[in-house]
Formats: C-alpha cells, sequence, structure tokens
C-alpha cells in the first residue's frame, strides 16, 4: 500500500506545532497502525529527520500506552487500540491524518505523544483499596457474588489510555473515572472506601482541568474496551450517594 | 442543570395541556385562565399562587442559564486545541444544547411581551388569552416565531431528559432503551401539542 498521512509534528511541549505530510510505500495491509509508523520513522532516520515520536508499549492492545486520533476518531475507525488497528482497514492511496490526544488536561509532550499523568493523580486520588499485601488470599475468603463479579470485571478492564478524553467534545474524564470507581465500588473489597474515593476521585478529575459530561456519548463509542456510557450515571449514583453521606 | 431542567420541564407539561383548551372555544380558554389565577384561594390571594409559579421559573430559567454557561465555559476550555481533521459528533440534538438553549430564552422574551405583557400582540387584551392567541398566529411573524421555537424546544428536551436521567444517577444498562424513548415521547408529545395551536388558527380549525 502506499499511503499520505498528516502527521502533527511539534518538537516539545513549548514549540508550536502543525501538521506535517509524508508519503509512505510498502506498508503491508498486515502491518498494525504503529508499525505502518515505525516504517515512516525508519525512512525518516535514513534522512536524517527527527523520527515521528508516539507512544506504545505492549502492542497488544492491553496497556494502554499508545493512542493517537486517526482521521478525526480515537484510535482510529475500528473498536481496538491504534497498536491492534491493521492497515487492512485502510486503501491503498488514502491520505490518513494522525494528530494527539487534544485536552487540556493532556499537554503534548512531542509530537503524538501527551502528558497523561493527570490521570495517574485521579487514581492516586481514590482508585485504589487499603487490603493488607502479601501471598495471594484464598478465593472463598472473601465470596463475591457473580453479577458484582461481572460488573467489576467489565470495568477492571480499563486500560487508562484516554480515548474517552479524547473523543469526548468536552475533554471529560467521566468513563474513566467511573471505570475505576464502578470496578472497586461494585467488590467487598472496596467498600470500606467506597464514599471517600469517589468524592476524592471526581475532585482531582475536575481539578485537573477536565470538561464536564453533557452526555454526548462519544467517549463510550471510542473507548477500545467498550465501557459503556451507563457507567457513568453509576458513578452519579455513587457520588450523590456518598455526598449525602458526608 | 438537571434539577431546574427537569422543573422547567414539569411546567412545559402543564403549559402544552392548558394551552390545548383552545379547542374548546374562547368561554373555555378564558375561564381556564381566569381560574389559573384564583388557585389557593381563599388561603392564598387572588394571582398568588401564579405569582409564586412565576418566581420559582424565574429561579429555574436563572440557575439554569447559569450552570449552562459554567459548564460550557469549562468544556470549551478543556478543549483548547481542536482537531485538524474535525468529523461530526453526537446527535443533532446533542450538538445543539447551547444554541438551542438560547433560542428558547430569546423565545421566552417574546412571548412574555406576546401573551402576558401583550406588548407586542396585535391585540393585547388583559383577561382574553383566546382572542390574543388568535391575533397572534394571525400574523406570518408570529407563526414563524412560535414554529420555530418549538421545534428547537422540542430538540432541548430530547437531550435534556435523558441527560438529566445520566446526570441524576438513574441511567444503566438496562434501563438506556426506556429512557430514550421517555424522552423521544416527551419531544414529540410537547412539541405536537404546542405545535397543534398556531396550525389550528393557521387552517382554520381556531378563530
Ligand atoms: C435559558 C434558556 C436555556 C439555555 C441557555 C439552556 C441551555 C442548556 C445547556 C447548555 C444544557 C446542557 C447541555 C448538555 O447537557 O448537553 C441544558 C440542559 C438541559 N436543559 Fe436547558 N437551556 C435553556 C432552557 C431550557 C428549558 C426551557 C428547559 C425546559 C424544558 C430546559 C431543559 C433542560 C434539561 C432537562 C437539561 C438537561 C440537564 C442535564 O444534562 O443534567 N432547558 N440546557
Ligand atoms: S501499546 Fe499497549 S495498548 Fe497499544
Amino acid at each position: 500500500m502506499r499511503l499520505t498521512l498528516r502527521i502533527w509534528r511539534q518538537p516539545d511541549a513549548e514549540a508550536p506545532g502543525a501538521m506535517r505530510t509524508y508519503e509512505v510505500e510498502d506498508i503491508s495491509p498486515d502491518m498494525s497502525f504503529l508499525e505502518m509508523l515505525d516504517t515512516l520513522n525508519e525512512a525518516l532516520i535514513l534522512q536524517g529527520e527527527e523520527p515521528v515520536a508516539f507512544d506504545h508499549d505492549c502492542r497488544e492492545g492491553i496497556c494502554g500506552a499508545c493512542g493517537m486520533v486517526i482521521n478525526g476518531q480515537a484510535h482510529g475507525p475500528e473498536r481496538t487500540t491504534a497498536c491492534q488497528l491493521h492497515m487492512r482497514h485502510f486503501a491503498d492511496g488514502d491520505t490518513i491524518d494522525v494528530e494527539p490526544w487534544r485536552a487540556a488536561a493532556f499537554p503534548v509532550v512531542r509530537d503524538l505523544m501527551v502528558d497523561r499523568s493527570a490521570f495517574d493523580r485521579i487514581i492516586e486520588a481514590g482508585g485504589y483499596v487499603t487490603a493488607p499485601t502479601g501471598s495471594a488470599p484464598e478465593a472463598h475468603a472473601t465470596p463475591v457474588p457473580k453479577p458484582d463479579a461481572d460488573t467489576a470485571f467489565a470495568h477492571a478492564e480499563c486500560i487508562g489510555c484516554g480515548a474517552c478524553v479524547a473523543a469526548c467534545p468536552n475533554g471529560s474524564a467521566m468513563l474513566f473515572t467511573s471505570a475505576k470507581v464502578n470496578h472497586l465500588g461494585s467488590l467487598p473489597q472496596g467498600a470500606p472506601e467506597r464514599d471517600t474515593r469517589v468524592l476524592d476521585m471526581v475532585d482531582q478529575m475536575d481539578a485537573e482541568g477536565f470538561g464536564g459530561c453533557t452526555l454526548a456519548g462519544e467517549c463510550a463509542t471510542a473507548c477500545p474496551k467498550g465501557i459503556p456510557l451507563p457507567s457513568i450515571s453509576a458513578m452519579n449514583r455513587e457520588f450523590l450517594r456518598a455526598s449525602r453521606r458526608r | 442543570m438537571a434539577v431546574t431542567g427537569l422543573a422547567m420541564l414539569l411546567y412545559l407539561i402543564a403549559h402544552m395541556l392548558g394551552n390545548l383548551k383552545v379547542f374548546f372555544g374562547p368561554d373555555e380558554m378564558n375561564g381556564y385562565a381566569h381560574w389559573l389565577r384564583t388557585i389557593g384561594e381563599p388561603v392564598l390571594h387572588h394571582e398568588w399562587f401564579l405569582w409564586i409559579v412565576r418566581f420559582g421559573l424565574l429561579a429555574a430559567v436563572v440557575l439554569h442559564g447559569v450552570s449552562a454557561y459554567q459548564l460550557s465555559r469549562r468544556d470549551l476550555a478543556a478543549r483548547p486545541v481542536k482537531y485538524a481533521h474535525a468529523r461530526r459528533r453526537a446527535s443533532y440534538a446533542t450538538r445543539t444544547m447551547r444554541w438551542g438553549g438560547v433560542i428558547v430564552a430569546l423565545f421566552v422574551v417574546w412571548h412574555l411581551l406576546d401573551l402576558t405583557t401583550g406588548t407586542v400582540n396585535p391585540r393585547g387584551e388583559s383577561g382574553h388569552p383566546y382572542e390574543n392567541i388568535v391575533a397572534t398566529f394571525d400574523t406570518w411573524y408570529g407563526d414563524t416565531i412560535y414554529i420555530v421555537a418549538m421545534l428547537a424546544v422540542g430538540l432541548h428536551i430530547r437531550h435534556g431528559f435523558w441527560s438529566a436521567a445520566q446526570t441524576l444517577g438513574a441511567g444503566s444498562p438496562g434501563r438506556a432503551r426506556a429512557l430514550k424513548a421517555t424522552a423521544n415521547i416527551l419531544a414529540l408529545v410537547l412539541t405536537a401539542g404546542f405545535l397543534s395551536v398556531p396550525l389550528a388558527v393557521m387552517t382554520g380549525v381556531v378563530s
């Protein structure tokens, strides 16, 4: 395949950036989007140019490191991560726009890399359980009803990639925050900190400069892990409940 | 947003049903308007109930507008750099909440000057709402303003009701369809009910 790429280039956080156009050739439809960018970068290095910086780690869709807006969609046209998006979803001769996540709370570090430590600070505010560590406890020690375990697991799937924020017209982090609140809130291990968790995490989320949720639903459509939109309403329920008891 | 929006929504339902009195003739309509001013008597003075509702509504409109402004400021600040590859997002009702709300607010001002104070009404006779309604809808601009505004109200409620339910924590995967359907039915019934009045005057059913 032969493609035209228009990629956001920005040397560092302070410098202004711009979309730059590149041509790539010999792209196999079996390559992932990141492998396609690797091919471009090899060519750029040979030409003595700076390669395009982008985050990546596992390249198997489980770590949440990769993420870029491809043709206006977070992680591109398929419901998966950029590392698991294959070039067969594009046609020979296509022009593809590649941009970093755009949010005040996710400043661009360089090219397609953004600083997502705002997410870490939301987790630090309450996205944990105070449990004694050590060897794994006996599985029968704390019984969890199956529906609760399923709810918890569905939300634990969040990999914190930030696609929800990137896709939201308001740059809101409600889906991300709700995933952790619902994950821990539906388990007995999470019960002792249930109230402070949601209040503190939402406070932190607001302090980071994420926008508010207007239920546009773009986040849930973009989420590679399928965290559903009603999770936000479940977090609002938790928040109202905790506010009443405060 | 959610609480004030839902309060206004309850008012709109009552208002729409009251407007349908116009189909039973001038005596029914004008009598109903008079009765509204007597609710609560003798405990409340004449028109007191009406003024309580008016203050409640004013508070709701102001708080709703102020929260909409604050929310919008925040949301716009959270995405300072736009995407170069813009893509049409969300439904029409969702995308038009801000401007739709402003249109509805402007309409409310016109509406009060038209049928409450009578200032811009071609007839504007107090105590005769039936005749004033017919007079308004005998003008092309009256019809246009009301029809556009009612379509805007319908769209605003379509997204607003669904959104308010989620904000108040009523949403769940199992209830998503029922809530969407309720929002659509409310929007449709209110828009159709309100629109029936100008359409009836335009077609001569009410004159
Ligand atoms: C002063 C004029 C108005 C303005 C500027 C305005 C603006 C807005 C805005 C910006 C939102 C948030 C949009 C979103 O969540 O996506 C909203 C939500 C809403 N509006 Fe209005 N609106 C106005 C009048 C009305 C009226 C007359 C009603 C009565 C039916 C209403 C009912 C609602 C409801 C129920 C919501 C949802 C609240 C939520 O999401 O929690 N609005 N409005
Ligand atoms: S690199 Fe780990 S999810 Fe894409």
